[in-house]
């Protein structure tokens, strides 16, 4: 008898005689060959107690500084906003918490509504008519929407923007090669994707063309031009845009763009960091790509008595019943994160997240102005932003960002870290969320630009 | 057929959270604008940028919110409410404590980009998971990173292609799979950009060796394999079976779904295996959530190693992992100069793990918040509890097995394959649908009156109307027996009032059998809005 089992030793003799057996140790011996037993106990330390366990895992945490602990302006795909108390409850629910995929759909409604609610949030959101329940996460969306785009028109070019997250770009890579499809990257001019260059790349053999909205750098995109720019020649590519569900509050839907498939990181929505997942990615499209999405899809439908319900529909796209034809791999959705994201949408509501988006707006113009005036520190572009800034340091970032530490504030993201470009040395990119007040804004400007300054006299003595 | 009167819950019709509510309401109070008011319009965000109409949200206050949710909750069954032997979903307890510890906001509100130096704790728990899994599964090096069991395949595929391109086998391009595997292996062959090749089941429910042999040439890249398999049938002959795959220069993958039936008691490393996927939802008690998250780390053999998805956790400096002490160090906030614990990207030597990479397969490290429940169930239990856990799934299959072989029940519903299981076993409906004129599918709704989930039903394919059984360690008997009464009590009715009972069943669920065809031909897939 150990954690979390029930059979005394009285079941046991119970349960052997009856199976017809002398002992759990015969079951094994009858069934696996002599060579494959371990024959030796795991070299793992022993169990404990559920307070040790608790003590333990709280000290590890400890040893994590926060978005509790430290003024943070970290973002680049993932953002320290509010979770309201009620998602935590309704999470914790083991009605949402505990059940599997909802493979019997008369004891799954609830699942499944939820499903349905969060579809119809999503393709409000995005401007298009299709969302699926989700996938794993944001960045691996991008590939997933690539496959979508290769199962579409069987062509084998990606143009890629390079304003897309690195770690979308770096998966795409990753997965391409999977899918046997080649990545063109299209630079950046002034922090935005270079037209000139982006038209030029896009040919007969683009299966996709991808960007983000707004991008990595912050930097809102000419999504509009970008997707003309696409589609100008009849046999376009499918237009794939990474959103921040966030901006879309005031930022014009990509469907209403040209873009024909949507996809980000739904994080921002409801869910917390948990040092980069679980969350979930939000895949949305046009009606024409229904039969070819990846993962779960919930649809309306009626009982034999007429009453209104959801099942999981259109499975013959499905790994389970079309193994090697299916349209993708994926399994599960990411239910319980997407629950928290429709859960979010309607606690912000319509006004709400547009206030949230202006907030945002104002804030992080407020920001960017504020350190663009400090001594040693430049804007790496001067397109609109959102709710995240890119500025260049005349200094090294990594030891301007320990000299910030020590004041408490987490001035943001090393950009050069995660690009590896030569270009974006030096770079920081800076995020803002409803938590991050006028006060922290100007508490990050005295820090930051005392770092600065405090480095850049370091270096020269 | 019994005629039942309407529930509340069948009363209560559903309705969306976008048709509640009114136009004005509203739970966020937005914080209030604190820096310059700007002409936005304008200056900030130019019009052609922005939407016209705000997006069509719930308006909506908290209190319905609430009610709400917590409403639509209850035309769930979960776990905690009840028997759940979804065959291969291994559907054990959840801890509560996972979700405690996993709340804390030293884990909770601990951003991905953290600096290292900043992160030890996070990481340090990262490296004792990868050591725990490299030890339960006999495999040296792991990667933390994927998403979910189906993207652990995509990795372990993709490994397997580097692996034989790095040799200069790029026609390696065949992945045997045999009939009785989960259908995201063969999904996730193509998606690799590789070819599935099935594998027959010989007469003891193994993999049939003649077959194998017969494809095991040199333009195979990868078996992929569950051992115990979907049958719950562990292959007596998969040590040949590793000889034959090596022999023809391919890999050997193995599908974790079932890893609970051997945790402490069998290694897939010590079988063989170059690739393993864990399911931490699964093995390791991650809540499944109602269809995720999940958690898929793999681990792998040394010649698979330098192919590793990047970034993988290392420790840097010698000295002994579990000494709490050295580890210690940088505690309440204040970070060590140089990380002991770091965030690795694979040497270019090319022999280290990551230092020929596959390349990334997501964004950041994986799904940290299931790494912390998974190794606080680790620790919980400890190698002793492991093997316990293991050796009670087995226990508890063959018992409930056992009940179900009883007369009566087994001329209806005989086991498909063998004569004991591992920690599932699979049940044909054939004889069922033929004398009793009762589908599997009829008798898992019946189930639901009875209040259990049904069985995983109609698979693994080669098994007639099968019914999959997978009670795991956490049963007690008492509820092993009262499903095994349910399930004569099902036949019995069947027998003495005819098939139309189950036919029509479920009748006392939120709602009964729905309309798949319609919804599939026809998708409604959101609320219509206004």
């Amino acid at each position: 008898l150990s954690r979390y089992t029930a059979t005394t030793e009285h079941d046991r003799e119970r349960m052997l005689a009856t199976i017809g057996v002398g002992s759990v140790q015969e079951l094994f011996d009858r069934q696996i060959p002599a060579g494959v037993r371990l024959g030796r106990a795991l070299d793992l330390p022993d169990g404990m107690g559920e307070q040790d366990v608790y003590a333990h895992l709280r000290e590890l945490a400890s040893r994590n500084v926060s978005a509790e602990e430290e003024v943070s302006f970290l973002g680049a795909g993932m953002y320290d906003h509010y979770v309201p108390a009620l998602i935590d409850m309704l999470m914790e629910r083991s009605e949402f918490l505990t059940p599997y995929t909802p493979y019997q759909p008369e004891i799954s409604q609830g699942g499944l509504q939820v499903m349905f609610e969060y579809q119809t949030a999503i393709c409000e959101l995005t401007g298009l008519p299709v969302s699926n329940a989700s996938v794993y996460e944001g960045q691996s969306a991008v590939a997933a929407a690539a496959y979508l785009a290769k199962l579409h028109n069987a062509r084998s070019k990606l143009v890629v923007s390079a304003g897309m997250h690195p770690h979308a770009i770096q998966t795409l890579r990753t997965l391409a090669h999977g899918y046997g499809m080649s990545v063109v990257e299209i630079p950046l001019t002034d922090g935005v994707t270079d037209i000139d260059a982006w038209t030029e790349a896009i040919d007969g053999d683009t299966s996709a063309a991808l960007f983000a909205q707004p991008n990595f750098y912050g930097a809102v995109e000419d999504a509009a031009a970008l997707s003309a720019a696409a589609k100008s020649d009849e046999r376009a590519p499918v237009v794939i845009a990474q959103v921040d569900p966030i901006a879309l509050g005031i930022l014009m839907p990509p469907g209403e763009c040209g873009v024909d498939v949507a996809v980000g990181e739904g994080q921002p929505l409801g869910n917390r960091l948990d040092f980069g997942g679980p969350s979930f990615g939000l895949f949305a499209a046009r009606e024409e790509y229904l039969r070819r999405m990846p993962g779960r899809i919930a649809g309306e439908t009626v009982d034999v008595d007429g009453r209104r319900g959801f099942v999981l529909t259109l499975q013959t796209r499905e790994q389970h019943i079309r193994r090697e034809k299916a349209t993708s791999n994926i399994c599960t959705s990411q239910a319980l994160n997407a629950l928290a994201g429709v859960v979010y949408l309607a606690w912000l509501g319509r006004a709400g997240i547009v206030e949230l988006g202006e907030l945002l707006l104002a804030r992080t113009h407020y920001a960017r102005e504020t350190l663009s005036s400090l001594e040693g520190i430049e804007p790496l572009h001067t397109q609109p932003v959102i709710r995240e800034f890119a500025v260049r340091l005349d200094a090294d970032v990594a030891a301007v960002k320990r000299r910030c530490a020590a004041a408490g504030v987490n001035p943001g993201v090393d950009i050069h870290d995660l690009t590896g470009r030569d270009a974006d040395r030096g770079g920081l990119l800076v995020a803002l969320t409803e938590r991050r007040s006028r006060a922290d804004i100007d508490r990050l400007a005295d820090v930051l630009g005392a770092s600065v300054g405090a480095e850049r006299q370091a270096v020269a003595a | 057929m019994t005629a039942v009167s309407e529930s509340p819950l069948q009363r209560e019709r559903a309705q969306t959270i976008f048709e509640k509510g009114a136009p004005g309401r509203r739970a966020f109070v937005c914080p209030k604008l604190d820096v310059p008011d700007v002409d936005a319009e304008t200056t900030l965000l130019p019009a052609r940028y922005r939407r016209t109409e705000p997006p069509r949200l719930p308006e909506v206050s908290e209190p319905e919110i609430v009610r709400h949710y917590v409403g639509i909750s209850k035309r769930n069954f979960d776990l905690d409410s009840g028997f759940y032997p979804l065959g291969s979903c291994t559907m054990k307890h959840n801890p509560r404590l996972h979700e405690r510890v996993a709340a804390l906001p030293g884990h909770a509100r601990l951003h991905p980009l953290q600096d290292p130096a900043r992160a030890q704790g996070a990481l340090e728990l990262m490296y004792r998971l990868q050591g725990a899994l490299a030890e339960i599964s006999g495999l040296p090096h792991v990667s933390l990173q994927p998403s979910a069991g189906s993207h652990g395949e995509l990795a372990g595929l993709l490994l397997t292609r580097a692996y034989h391109e790095h040799r200069g086998e790029n026609h390696r391009l065949r992945v045997l799979t045999p009939d009785t595997s989960h259908g995201t292996n063969p999904a996730t062959v193509t998606m690799a950009g590789l070819q599935v090749v099935k594998l027959a089941t010989d007469a003891h429910g193994g993999i049939d060796l003649e077959d194998l042999r017969a494809h095991a040439d040199t333009d195979v890249a990868c078996l992929m394999l569950t051992n115990p398999n979907t049958l719950g049938v562990f292959d007596p002959n998969i040590e040949e079976i590793a000889r034959i795959v090596h022999g023809a220069g391919a890999t050997l993958y193995y599908d974790g779904a079932n890893l609970n039936a051997v945790m402490g008691l069998s290694r897939p490393g010590d079988m063989g295996f170059d690739i393993v996927h864990f399911n931490l939802h699964k093995s390791f008690t991650q809540p499944h959530g109602g269809g995720g998250p999940g958690s898929g780390p793999i681990a792998v053999s040394e010649r698979i190693a330098p192919f590793l998805p990047t970034p993988i956790v290392l420790r840097r400096g010698v000295g002994d992992a579990d000494d709490d002490a050295a580890v210690g160090a940088g505690s309440n906030g204040t970070a060590p100069a140089e990380p002991v614990f770091d965030l690795d990207y694979g040497g270019a030597d090319g022999e280290g793990p990551g230092s020929r990479s596959i390349g990334r397969l997501r964004g950041f490290h994986g799904n940290y918040g299931c790494f912390v429940r998974a190794y606080a169930y680790i620790r919980s239990l400890g190698a002793d509890g492991l093997r316990d856990a293991s050796e009670t799934a087995v226990l508890n299959a063959n018992y409930l097995l056992a009940r179900l072989r009883e007369a009566d029940v087994a001329e209806h519903l005989p086991l498909a394959y063998g004569e004991l299981c591992m920690h599932e076993f699979v049940l044909s409906g054939g004889p069922m649908k033929r004398e009793l004129g009762l589908k599997t599918l009829d008798l898992a709704k019946r189930l639901l009156d009875f209040g259990f989930h049904p069985p995983t039903v109609y698979f693994p394919l080669l098994v007639d109307e099968a019914l999959m059984v997978e009670p795991t360690e956490t049963e007690t008997r008492e509820t092993l027996d009262a499903f095994a009464d349910a399930i004569v009590e099902i036949l019995r009715e069947a027998v003495t009032d005819g098939p139309e009972v189950a036919r029509g069943a479920p009748y006392t669920t939120p709602v009964r059998r729905l309309d798949e065809v319609a919804a599939a031909k026809r998708p409604v897939i959101r609320q219509a809005l206004s």
